[in-house]
Order: C-alpha cells, then structure tokens, then sequence
C-alpha cells in the first residue's frame, strides 16, 4: 500500500462539526490535491483540490458537466485521476491496488446515489444488511445492525419489503441507511435528494447530516441544488474541472 | 408585510390589549424583528380611526389604563378582503446587483467575482436559516422556507449570469 506522511491537523475557523469540532481541532480525513482526469479529449478535471475533515459536511457545488461527479469518483477511488493525488487518511489512494482501494469502499466509505441503486430481489433489510455481509459479518448479525439503522432513518416498518414496493423517499432512507450501516469514515452522496420532491429530499437532508453528526463521518455532498447544500458546513464549486472554495460558516 | 391587516386577523380571534397583541405578533411573525410598542399604539389608533376596531374596555391598572380592543364588523370584512387578494410578486428587475455587475463590466473589473461574493453570502445565510429551521417549530420552518426559496432562486439568477457574462460584456460595450 502507497502511503504519505501521517494525517494532517488544521484548525480551520468555524470547520467542521461534532466531536472534531468540539474539540477545536480537525483532522484531515481525505485530500485531493490538483487532479486532472480527461475522458478522451475532454478535460473532466483541470487541477482540482479539495480537502475534507473528519465530521464535516462539504458540499460540491457546480452546474452539469462541471466535473463534480468526476471529483467525487476520484475522492472515492472509483476512478483513478490521470495526474494529481488523493490521501486517505494518510494512505495515497491513486496508486493503490485495486482490491485495497475496493476492501476501503466497502468498510470506510459510504455511498448514495440519486436514484438509491437499491438490489431490486433483497428486501430492504438485506438490501441494509449488504456491506456488512460482504465485509464476513453473519447474517443475524447484520439484519440486526440494519434494523437498527432503518428504525434510525424511520423506514423501520419497509424492511421486509422489496424497493419496487416502496416509495422513493423510502428507498433514499434505505439507501441512507446502507451507507451509514458499516460505521463510514466518509460518505459519498451523489445528487442523494435528486428524485424526490421538497419534503422527502428535505427530510433525507436532514436524516443524512444528522446521522453522519451522530457517528462523526464526513460527508461529500454533490448537488446543484443551493437548498442541499445549505445543510453543509462549507461550500465548494467546480468550474470547468478547477476547485473554487466559497468559504465555510464562520 | 402589513401590520394592520395582521393586528385584524388576530384581533378576530378575540379580543384583546396593545401589549398581547405585540407579543402574540413578535411570536408568530416577528421572527428577528419585534414591533416597538411605537408602532403597535399608532396602528391601533389608524385602526379606531377607521373603525376597523373598537375598544371593548379600559381596566384601570398600576400604570397606565389597559385598553382592550376588539375587531368591528368592517374589520372582519377588511380582513377578509385582504386575505382574498394575491400579493403583488415581488420583482428585482434592475437590482442592485444587476447594477453592479454591468458596472463592472464597464469599468473592467472582475464581474464573476461580483457574482461569487454573492453568492458566497446567499449561501451563508441559507446555511444559517437552515440551522434555523432545524432547530424550530413547524412555523420557523415554513418561514425559513419561505427565504430559502427565494435565495435559491437568486443563486439561479447568479449562476445563470455568470454563465452570460461575456456576452452581456459585448452587449453593453459594443
């Protein structure tokens, strides 16, 4: 495994949230510094940077084509940048073997999608219980963890219920509730509030960003939507494949 | 928003004094902007005046007489009228923004910053109403709503200009 010098300290004013926050002392937790990554002739990302604490919640802002998804895939180790690197928790992710950078999505990191990408022949509660499975738990063990969390994100009473049989807004708790099951030190969500309407994307928001408060994950939120986003703690928007930082809360 | 027009609405609900009435108005619409008792006896008076209401009683106290007010029949019926109209949507045709960013353009400086600064501040303040919201009551969240809304449909408008700034910069110095 590549890895860099240990984790960074910073205490960026106003940064961050939770038990990190409390203490007044952030710890960098991912970092990407000047990615590039072209898709044939285009350039998806022109020397983009972006630095996450533990606890916080940033959102990555940018109108379609911007190159926010790409970042974010980057961030993730879904795709690897042509230049340019991304620092995990003082691992180098670009540069890491596959199996490793997988074995890290499935337990340190946390995805939502728009559509919540749920496996249409699991029931809910599997469908929860998934990365805990795939990470050598047992089955009771897992459902159980997977209860819990659905009865955290209030779609206790879908878990035996497969996705096609519940709502939109209901499939995005569940989704919200895979991704946060495992314990993540990150969650990636993806335009998380995309379907749904006002008040299931409001309620998701608010379920997402507390649940992440509660276990002191970080959150990499792109959207463009401004009413998402005002749930981070900062903003960064992506122009034409480069970073521009708009400040935190402070 | 209408002072007089919401003194009626609650008046409806039953009577009552200048100070219940403040306070019931600063809980449910006053949010960061209390009235001044000022205000509060001047409306009421315009309302006597008008005979829009009426006092029901004076209860003499420690310090000055408490008047009771109570809403007369043409009040009910201003009320009403009020709640049956459509507000007049509020337009920000030639805003102070679009001002300064044209000016911008035509003294050479850097518009998209003018644009970004905004933006950084609606985005400042929707993060802080969101807080707000959070932590309120179903009313300080409709009211949170309400201005989130309204910001990001300004932020729309920023986006949208920042991705016509060229050529609104060759409209206007051509």
């Amino acid at each position: 495994m590549s890895s860099v010098a240990g984790t960074q300290q910073s205490a960026g004013a106003g940064r961050g949230s939770g038990a990190a926050q409390a203490a007044n002392l952030q710890t960098t937790v991912l970092e990407a510094t000047d990615l590039h990554k072209a898709f044939g002739p285009t350039a998806a990302l022109a020397g983009a940077s972006l630095s996450v604490d533990a606890g916080e919640v940033v959102a990555v802002m940018g109108s379609s084509g911007s190159g926010k998804s790409t970042l974010l895939h980057c961030l993730a180790g879904i795709v690897q940048p042509d230049s340019g690197r991304v620092v995990y928790q003082g691992q180098l992710l670009s540069g890491m073997p596959d199996a490793e950078r997988s074995a890290l999505r499935r337990g340190d990191f946390g995805f939502i999608f728009q559509f919540g990408q749920l496996v249409p022949e699991l029931s809910c509660v599997e469908n929860v219980a998934l990365p805990l499975r795939l990470g050598g738990s047992k089955r009771r063990d897992a459902e159980k963890q997977a209860m819990v969390w659905l009865d955290r994100l209030e779609v206790a009473e879908v878990a035996g219920k497969t996705p096609g049989r519940i709502s939109g807004g209901q499939g995005q708790r569940v989704a919200v509730a895979r991704a946060l099951v495992t314990g993540p030190r990150v969650v990636f969500a993806d335009e998380p509030t995309g379907a749904l309407d006002s008040l299931n994307g409001e309620r998701v928001m608010q379920l997402l960003v507390q649940a992440a408060r509660d276990t002191d994950a970080a959150v990499v939120l792109v959207t463009h939507e401004a009413r998402v986003a005002a749930y981070s703690d900062r903003e960064v928007v992506v122009r034409d494949g480069r970073t521009r930082d708009l400040g935190d809360s402070a | 928003m209408s002072i007089a027009k919401t003194f009626l609405g609650l008046l409806e609900t039953g009577p009552c004094h200048g100070y219940d009435l403040k306070r019931t108005y600063d809980e449910r619409f006053g949010q960061d902007r209390p009235l001044a008792y000022g205000q509060v006896y001047a409306t009421l008076s315009r309302l006597l005046k008008h005979g829009f209401v009426e006092v029901e009683g004076i209860e003499p106290g420690e310090g000055p007489e408490r008047k009771r007010y109570a809403i007369t029949d043409a009040g009910v019926a201003d009320v009403g009228r009020w709640l049956s109209q459509a507000e007049k949507p509020d337009l920000y045709l030639q805003s102070t923004l679009y001002t300064k960013v044209v000016l911008a353009l035509l003294t050479d400086r850097p518009a998209a910053e003018v644009l970004d600064t905004q933006r950084a501040e609606h985005l400042r303040l929707m993060r802080e109403l969101t807080r707000r919201k959070l932590d309120g009551d179903l009313a300080d969240q409709l009211i949170c709503d309400h201005a989130l809304f309204h910001l990001e449909a300004d932020l729309r408008w920023l986006e949208l200009t920042a991705a016509r700034l060229e050529a609104l910069r060759m409209e206007i110095t051509a």
